[in-house]
């Protein structure tokens, strides 16, 4: 089904570790999305879906390319005249690589994760005749109906996809593509491991990185590149430094930009975080036997993570943060938000509340994809953490 | 349609009969507060007021709550309490408004309100389960979503027998059965079938009656003001959907709608131009706003307000009492789906009510606490003026916070957009008599 005989990011290998790494960085902080480029040229199809969840398997088992639409650090010349004032950056981000036909998609998918978001299958729909369509993730995970609901809409999502790739998608072929995405979901899970337990051996831009790549090159390809980058990472020398291990949580939709968090990992250790959490949604393998979609439902009901996007009694979100920090052994937390992100600042408030009660440090921030002065951030930040290491 | 009336007495007995509802509405709150009775937290789209009508559960509407503290401005200073508090100054107004409001323990301008014995939302907005968060922290009682899958594309909507529809349909009444059991446990009643039906059959009025005013208001001159009258329709329907009291109230303002067509009653200002409203009005200086458009003889025909803030009842679904349960699930996804299309897809319906409305003009006020109803409005806009050339304004504001709105940039804009349809007229006229 995969029409590439190539690679389409083909930069970081037969090279050593740090220079595969900064053929990593470089594709990732580029707003070209080469790699997208590269894949429709191969004669590929690319289905685009909006932050933060979405089950990439059914569109992977279509041979088409899932790509994670994440905005750019790119200025909205074009988008800007279909939003009002106050709204994020990353919509208009998206929606600018989209007009300027910087990235071509074949459809486009959101879930309505925010008031701002839900709006954008509409928007995008009025100005590209390829299907936009809303995947409905369920709001209310506690209800018995869930599951059967999931199930249903994500056989909704497979005709769709179907249509659109003009090809038939079978449980055989979803079974597979779940086992390249168990095997891309364990890989990612080793390097968080590496994050937590040996952070001084990676880089927080680094790690980020390889990560961002998931959502733009092909599993396979992706998988290649953990498998090949990871026992060379294990196998680096590097000593550990006196640094504050440190959660970094804000970072599920609009990404902060890369110089942020490259100043972060200066300053200290990230051993956990919420970047591009969709990625790591699904915390364990899920089944291939049976009925894939189901299985692929199930485990986004009852083996997932958390974020501020999605409501479930079961996971109060400061009490997953706690646990988050907890478990990563971390001494500290950056409380970020997106600029103009409701339901990021919304959660702010009761992760400083908790956070108080818990008697962890934090430090509280907002940002946005296309801040370019970190100065003033930086020194803040510095002295959060000289406090914390000479308190 | 019984009623026996003057028409001194009918005229203007909607406003005046909903007004006086809302206090007494208000005053039975603050005796709930009083007394610590159990009340029920619901929001406007998809309140299932049928459920909770049936247990005899008080509802608080925090909207409405919120939106009063900024029509007797005082809506600064609950904000800033909130803000004080932790909460952002780029987050929904309403929200830190009910924030402060529970700060204060119920301490509101209309009275006292009571705290939740139980939530009850939807999915229509995403700020609804961000709130509702809220009080989960807060009081730690019961919050019950009830997830109404919306429209997945425009133009696709789905409908009675295809099995995309009936899977919504059969998840949305899973949860209500579940929120049933949630509520036999919260006031330690049965459900009692017969009063359900007796509640669905109040609602069903509602929404008829409530369609049908809409309806009326093609006439010209128009009957009522969409932006301002309207706002007090709505409040009847939503806070007393379901009731005795509530249905009274609808077919009596049918009566005086039909009166005031027959008559060719219009409202008091001279309609020279005929307006759709698309958002949220701007509560702070209410009046005030739609002063800025009746001193150039405009009135509002319509509003997307009044079809999202009623949960779409706007559409006239009747519920089957034979089949209530089922009926429900189908009426709330039906509704509640359309209340979120008016938000999100409110192009193609605007197409139609301009020639249905006969409009002259299309006024959009995204607004800087609502995403959910601003976000796509510039694209909508730019959508809608390819389709019809229809003239449209845009201007931005707030619906709580007086911080971001300008008055003197406000009436600018709007006299500027007026001179312009003065200036379309005359050519059209000088261009007819050629």
């Amino acid at each position: 089904m995969n029409p590439m005989t190539a690679p389409v990011f083909h930069e970081w290998r037969d090279k050593p570790l740090d220079e595969a790494l900064l053929e990593c960085r470089d594709m990732v902080e580029s707003p070209d999305f080469d790699t997208v480029g590269r894949w429709r040229e191969a004669g590929g199809m690319v289905a685009g879906h909006f932050q933060v969840v979405f089950p990439e398997e059914i569109v992977h088992a279509a041979g088409m390319l899932p790509f994670k639409v994440r905005g750019a650090p790119v200025e909205p010349n074009l988008a800007d005249s279909h939003f009002g004032s106050y709204l994020c950056s990353i919509l208009k981000t998206s929606l600018e690589l989209a007009l300027r036909g910087q990235v071509r998609l074949d459809m486009f998918v959101s879930h309505p994760i925010c008031d701002a978001a839900r709006n954008l299958a509409a928007i995008w729909g009025r100005n590209f005749d390829y299907p936009c369509q809303i995947l409905y993730l369920p709001q209310n995970p506690n209800s018995s109906g869930s599951l059967d609901y999931l199930q249903h809409e994500y056989d909704r999502m497979r005709r769709i996809v179907e249509e659109v790739a003009g090809t038939e998608i079978t449980d055989d072929d979803l079974r597979n593509s779940i086992k390249v995405f168990n095997e891309n979901r364990r890989l990612l899970r080793e390097l968080y491991e590496i994050k937590r337990d040996t952070p001084w051996l990676i880089a927080a831009e680094d790690a980020y990185a390889m990560l961002a790549l998931a959502g733009m090159i092909p599993r396979e390809e992706h998988n290649e590149l953990l498998t090949t980058l990871l026992p060379e990472i294990r196998q680096r020398t590097t000593r550990p430094e006196d640094r504050i291990r440190i959660v970094f949580e804000g970072g599920f939709c609009e990404q902060p930009p890369f110089d942020l968090i490259r100043m972060l990992g200066r300053t200290s250790y990230v051993v956990d975080d919420d970047f591009l959490i969709g990625f790591r949604w699904i915390t364990d393998d899920v089944p291939t036997e049976g009925d894939p979609l189901r299985n692929l439902a199930e485990a986004y009901i009852e083996r997932s993570s958390y974020s501020p996007v999605q409501h479930d009694l079961r996971k109060p979100k400061e009490k997953m943060l706690i646990s988050r920090i907890n478990e990563a052994r971390a001494e500290a937390a950056i409380l970020a938000a997106a600029k103009m992100c409701e339901p990021g600042l919304e959660e702010q408030v009761a992760y400083t509340h908790a956070l108080d009660d818990e008697n962890i440090a934090y430090f509280v921030s907002e940002f946005e994809e296309n801040m370019s002065s970190f100065s003033q951030l930086e020194l803040q930040l510095e002295t959060f953490v000289e406090h914390l290491l000479f308190a | 349609m019984t009623t026996e009336a003057g028409p001194q007495e009918l005229v203007g007995r909607g406003n005046n009969e909903g007004a006086a509802m809302f206090r007494d509405w208000f005053t039975d709150l603050g005796r709930v507060a009083e007394t610590g009775g159990q009340c029920a937290y619901v929001f406007v789209m998809g309140s299932t007021n049928e459920i909770l009508k049936t247990f005899d559960l008080p509802v608080v509407f925090p909207e409405i709550n919120s939106l009063q503290t900024a029509v007797r401005r005082v809506a600064h200073e609950y904000l800033e309490e909130a803000e004080d508090y932790g909460y952002s100054p780029d987050i929904c107004g309403y929200v830190k408004a009910d924030v402060a409001v529970q700060l204060r323990k119920g301490d509101h301008p209309m009275g006292r309100i009571p705290g939740p014995t139980i939530t009850v939302l939807t999915n229509a907005c995403n700020t609804y389960i961000k709130w509702a968060e809220i009080w989960e922290r807060m009081y730690g009682t019961p919050t019950f979503t009830i997830d109404v899958p919306g429209t997945r594309q425009a133009g696709k909507l789905t409908w009675r027998g295809d099995r995309d529809f009936e899977a919504d349909r059969h998840y949305v009444e899973v949860q209500l059965r579940e929120l049933i059991d949630l509520c036999e446990e919260v006031t330690g009643r049965k459900f009692d079938i017969d009063r359900f039906r007796e509640v669905l059959g109040y609602a069903n009025t509602m929404s008829r009656c409530w369609n049908r005013v809409l309806e009326l208001n093609c006439a010209r001159p128009s009957l009522f003001n969409a932006v301002t009258d309207g706002t007090i329709f709505l409040g009847v329907a939503n806070g007393f959907r379901g009731t005795e009291e509530g249905a009274r109230y609808f077919e009596r303002l049918v009566e005086e709608m039909e009166h005031k067509a027959e008559h060719g009653i219009g409202q008091t200002t001279e309609e020279k131009y005929r307006l759709l409203f698309v958002g949220v009005p701007c509560y702070p200086i209410f009046r005030k706003f739609n002063e800025l458009f009746s001193d150039w003889d405009a009135t509002f025909v319509n509003s997307t307000y009044l079809w999202f803030a009623s949960g779409g009842t706007n559409r006239g679904f009747e519920y089957d009492l034979d089949d209530p349960l089922a009926s429900l699930a189908e009426g709330m996804l039906v509704s509640v789906r359309d209340a979120m299309d008016s938000m999100f897809h409110q192009s193609d319906v605007l197409q139609e009510m301009i020639t249905d409305f006969s409009a002259d003009g299309v006024i959009y006020h995204p607004i800087k606490s609502c995403r959910t109803v601003s976000t796509g409005l510039a694209d909508g806009r730019r959508h809608l003026t390819e389709m019809t050339g229809i003239p449209s304004l845009f201007i931005e504001s707030d619906m709580m916070d007086r911080r971001v709105i300008s008055e003197a940039q406000m009436k600018n804009r709007i006299d500027a957009f007026f001179e312009g349809l003065e200036s379309r007229r005359r050519q059209e006229l000088a261009g007819a008599t050629k």
